[in-house]
């Protein structure tokens, strides 16, 4: 009895979760400008109409842009941080692996704020730089969590081996621990790529006059002509960023544990 | 940087930052009947989204952990984490389809004569709701599979019910992990403005520092709000650290 109720529960839960999102894929066919239910009659021309729309690509450019370059500030960074802690105990280590965590765990709009003070304060110009910096602040730590979650998995015993063997330090990153680590690098920078595509609050405050493709969104809420258009963006968007995590979920060899990292790190899309 | 904004000031006339430690920011949102109430909002708003979160989570997670096959529970898991990377935003929009007076929500409650919230704070509950669910699912889920079998089995054998095993045996095993869903709830509602301006029609915490930073072009005193979130958060990760939920996340 008790279980025909849970399996219900679940069921129920599962339906609560994915619904809004199976909407958006009905919406981006609705033929009708105004969003009434039940739709009337299905077209695929808004696709070619946000094709079109030159906003909307300056928009996905900028988003593509943006997302490439924090994912490469993410992986350097979050890999030397990763091989520091890991592998070398120092003065300030817990600091380091707390400050890199701190990001996700504050609220997007505090460090919305904090990075457009600085800035203005600095005076530094509003553009896709400043979006970069903002985006890779909480990309570093996907990467960084992925890495360290490998290292603490492999010995180090084989990069000692490696050495003993006489490969200074730059041959022993290239040949042994670069290859233990290519799966988890792929994985956190596809999960660094997909979360930097979605950003909204922390790209606010650090987009000046910029649009990223989920500002776009935004922007055009308020505006009823322009809703079939954000039915199909919202409809490439949730493909693309659901794309990149579900194969990082496959290539790391335990779903949950990138799926664990993946949550905590979630946060920061907030 | 954000801090020592806070205690700046702007000048009412010229509208530049004079750059001088003062407490006014403080004083304004500690006097001012507004903002005061506005805390108590949001931070109501995070509470109730925390506990109907962790009242929707428990029985999914249980059904996960403990009934469920490990195939099955695989699945389901990816089930739960994919739409977490669903953007944000996007979803804020789905559900601004949902409660549109035409929306499929009014559609599917007319023939019982309801009506469902729309764009209204209880609009905005639902929806924050809906957003952090997996965040609360996960830990509860981890928290629930480490129970030992035996602990169930003794729990029945000592004469106890389903029921009664739940509320002495496994709910205070729990716990430490809802608190550490907790966390997430908690504090992403308390940082959101999003949500609230789209599906709602009251403001927040992240409202009053949106429109400071933007429009009313008041940095400091944007800065000095946005440290009662923070406040409020490294209190709440004390209370969490006592209960034992840094284990769990």
């Amino acid at each position: 009895m008790s279980r025909v109720l849970l399996r219900l529960a679940t069921v129920a839960t599962l339906f609560f979760i994915y619904f809004p999102l199976a909407l958006i894929g009905l919406y981006a066919f609705n033929a009708s400008i105004t969003q009434g239910w039940p739709i009337e009659s299905y077209t695929t021309a808004w696709f070619g109409e946000a094709w079109r729309d030159e906003q909307v690509r300056d928009a996905l450019w900028m988003s593509v842009k943006a997302a490439v370059l924090a994912t490469a500030i993410a992986l350097a960074l979050g890999t030397l941080a990763s091989l520091g802690v890991a592998r070398y105990r120092f003065f300030g280590r817990e600091t380091i692996s707390f400050l890199v965590i701190l990001p996700i765990a504050l609220p997007g709009i505090v460090t919305g704020m904090a990075l457009n003070a600085t800035y203005v304060r600095f005076g530094i110009d509003f553009g896709l730089l400043t979006i970069v910096i903002g985006h890779a602040t909480f990309c570093i730590v996907l990467v960084y969590n992925n890495v360290v979650a490998r290292l603490r998995r492999t010995s180090p015993n084989l990069e000692e081996a490696s050495s003993d063997l006489g490969a200074d330090s730059w041959q022993t990153f290239r040949y042994v621990t670069f290859p233990q680590l290519r799966t988890a690098l792929l994985a956190g920078g596809l999960l660094a790529f997909g979360l930097s595509f979605d950003e909204v609050i922390v790209t606010t405050f650090t987009a000046g006059a910029e649009q990223t493709l989920p500002i776009w969104i935004f922007t055009n809420l308020a505006r009823p002509q322009q809703l079939p258009i954000i039915n199909v963006v919202a409809l490439a968007v949730i493909a693309l960023s659901i794309i990149p995590v579900w194969l990082a979920q496959r290539l790391s060899a335990d779903p949950t544990a990138a799926g664990g990292a993946a949550g905590a790190a979630a946060t920061a899309r907030q | 940087m954000l801090f020592i904004t806070a205690f700046w000031t702007v000048d009412p006339f010229t509208g530049d930052v004079v750059r001088d430690f003062s407490l006014d920011n403080f004083r304004t949102l500690w006097e001012q009947d507004v903002y005061r109430r506005i805390t108590l909002r949001t931070v109501g708003l995070a509470a109730a989204v925390t506990v109907t979160d962790a009242l929707l989570a428990l029985p999914i997670a249980y059904y996960m952990a403990r009934v469920a096959s490990p195939r099955t529970r695989g699945i389901l898991v990816v089930a739960i984490l994919t739409p977490l990377w669903a953007s944000y935003l996007v979803k804020v929009y789905a559900w601004r389809i949902v409660l549109a007076g035409q929306g499929p929500l009014n559609w599917a409650l007319a023939p019982f004569g309801l009506e469902g919230p729309g764009y209204t704070t209880t609009g905005t509950w639902l929806v924050f709701t809906y957003l952090w669910l997996p965040f609360m699912i996960l830990p509860v889920y981890a928290g629930l599979e480490r129970i030992p079998n035996s602990l169930l089995e003794a729990s029945s054998d000592l004469g106890a019910r389903g029921l009664g095993t739940f509320r002495r045996v496994v709910f205070p095993l729990a716990f430490p992990a809802i608190v550490a869903g907790s966390i997430f709830t908690f504090s992403l509602t308390l940082g959101d403005y999003i949500t609230p301006q789209v599906v709602g029609n009251t403001n927040f915490i992240g409202n009053v520092v949106y429109t400071n930073v933007g429009v009313a072009n008041n940095l400091p005193f944007a800065a000095a709000f946005a440290t009662v979130p923070v406040l409020i958060m490294i209190v709440y990760l004390a209370l969490a650290r006592r209960a034992g939920a840094f284990e769990s996340i």
